[in-house]
């Protein structure tokens, strides 16, 4: 093990350990099995073992919520060994955490969006009261219906 | 006030040192990453505005389930897998290249970037295979004039519609011209022998197969899957395409010791930075396109 360099003569002490590499296979079996994981629930999905898809909605809709907490546990294994965002300063790290926070409003803004779209089509622009009571008129809706 | 204390050719940031203690280039690729972040983010989230606007979307496990040298065999995220797990071991490998940068071991950090470099255009091997296979793969489904056609996957073609049974499969099939039909019972059978069929026994061919569940046809979905498949896995894969030429300059200028002479290997660092972040970007377009 060698002399830390430090890069530039902006920085007055390497936060970077020189350490084994124990740590990062570690990560890298963590991200093999969470990704594992990941596909079995997927594969799931398609061969219905939550049951009948129309009626246990509530089901599928939290596999899929797991699934996704499960991607965001890569992400923060990704950026906080691999990219090392973990072992920076803490006011670094949340210049760029912070930032992020922005995707939440995002997310739900515009899923929201979405949603209010597909009842609108559904219910006729609330028209119809109760969507499930009408078949999608076929012109506007050609294929998109289950 | 004196600036005679400041040495010759500094190029400190105004405080003097790194407020981050993290170098300025450093900084910057986390800013552009992060700039990345949200480019990705907002496809992806229009992706999600799209599909949550529509009754039926297209199942991943149906339209992904084709691998190499399998033939029509159905193998569900199989291939979409084994590129996953190919960007995560050359996620691996970069770290490790990095870390062999850190220790000043420039055979190690060669050993390494070359391990990543194959990675990255494995995966990119993976990705022409899948779009050619997306591209030139006939699926049948509800054509405007009630028959139905072979249609492949595409910006313009979604062949991924709702399953159509019963009397619509009956009266679709029933609308279908006789090529469509033998293409269909081919795409069954490949070595199905049509000559000297009649039309009707075409038809009743493929009803026996279509009611079996061997021929599926479909309604087609909404043509928006293509473009978001094709636009959000396509600006990923250029991602990862520029990956693999910064990290292909990174092995040149590391065999040829300029990071020795420099005295530190951070411009590795800096590209495993990059690297790293094609990988996580996939992670969500994995988990977007193919899982949820």
């Amino acid at each position: 093990m060698s002399e830390q360099v430090l890069a530039s003569p902006e920085i007055t002490y390497a936060a970077h350990s020189s350490g084994g590499t124990k740590r990062l296979w570690q990560v890298f079996w963590l991200l093999s099995v969470v990704t594992i994981i990941e596909l079995v629930m997927g594969f799931g999905l398609a061969k219905e073992w939550y049951g009948d898809k129309e009626k246990n909605h509530t089901l599928i809709l939290f596999v899929k919520g797991v699934i996704c907490i499960l991607s965001l546990a890569k992400a923060y294994y990704i950026v906080g060994v691999f990219m090392h965002l973990g072992g920076e300063l803490k006011i670094f790290r949340l210049t760029i955490v912070v930032t992020l926070v922005l995707f939440v409003w995002f997310i739900i803004a515009f899923l929201a969006d979405g949603n209010s779209w597909k009842n609108m089509r559904n219910t006729r622009g609330g028209s119809i009261k109760d969507p499930t009571e009408q078949t999608v008129p076929a012109a506007t809706e050609k294929g998109a219906k289950e | 006030m004196s600036t005679t204390a400041i040495p010759k050719g500094m190029k400190w940031w105004n405080g003097g040192r790194s407020p981050f203690n993290v170098s300025y280039g450093k900084v910057m690729m986390w800013y552009f990453l992060m700039s990345d972040a949200f480019t990705f983010g907002a496809f992806l989230i229009s992706y999600g505005t799209i599909r949550f606007s529509v009754n039926h979307w297209a199942d991943a496990n149906a339209v992904f389930n084709a691998f190499p040298f399998f033939g029509h065999q159905n193998l569900p995220l199989a291939f979409v897998s084994l590129m996953t797990f190919i960007l995560i071991a050359s996620s691996v490998t970069m770290v490790l290249a990095v870390h062999a940068g850190h220790n000043m071991n420039r055979k190690g950090v060669e050993k390494y970037m070359i391990l990543t470099i194959i990675g990255g255009l494995m995966f990119l091997g993976c990705q022409a295979w899948e779009w050619t296979h997306l591209l030139t793969g006939e699926h049948f489904a509800l054509a405007a004039n009630g028959g139905l056609e072979g249609l492949n996957t595409s910006v313009i073609h979604n062949p991924w519609g709702a399953h159509l049974e019963g009397t619509a499969l009956a009266d679709a099939l029933s609308k279908t011209p006789p090529d469509v039909l033998k293409s269909m019972l081919l795409s069954h059978e490949p070595h199905a022998v049509l000559t000297g069929l009649t039309n009707d026994q075409l038809l009743e061919q493929v009803k026996e197969a279509a009611v079996a569940g061997h021929i599926h046809a479909t309604h087609p979905g909404p043509i928006a899957f293509g473009g978001y498949f094709f636009g959000i896995t396509g600006f990923h894969g250029f991602h990862v395409f520029s990956g693999v030429i910064i990290n292909i300059v990174m092995y040149i200028k590391t065999k040829l010791g300029h990071f020795d002479q420099r005295g530190h290997y951070e411009m590795i660092e800096k590209a495993g930075l990059y690297w790293h972040f094609v990988d996580l970007v996939w992670v969500f377009v994995f988990l977007c396109f193919y899982l949820v």
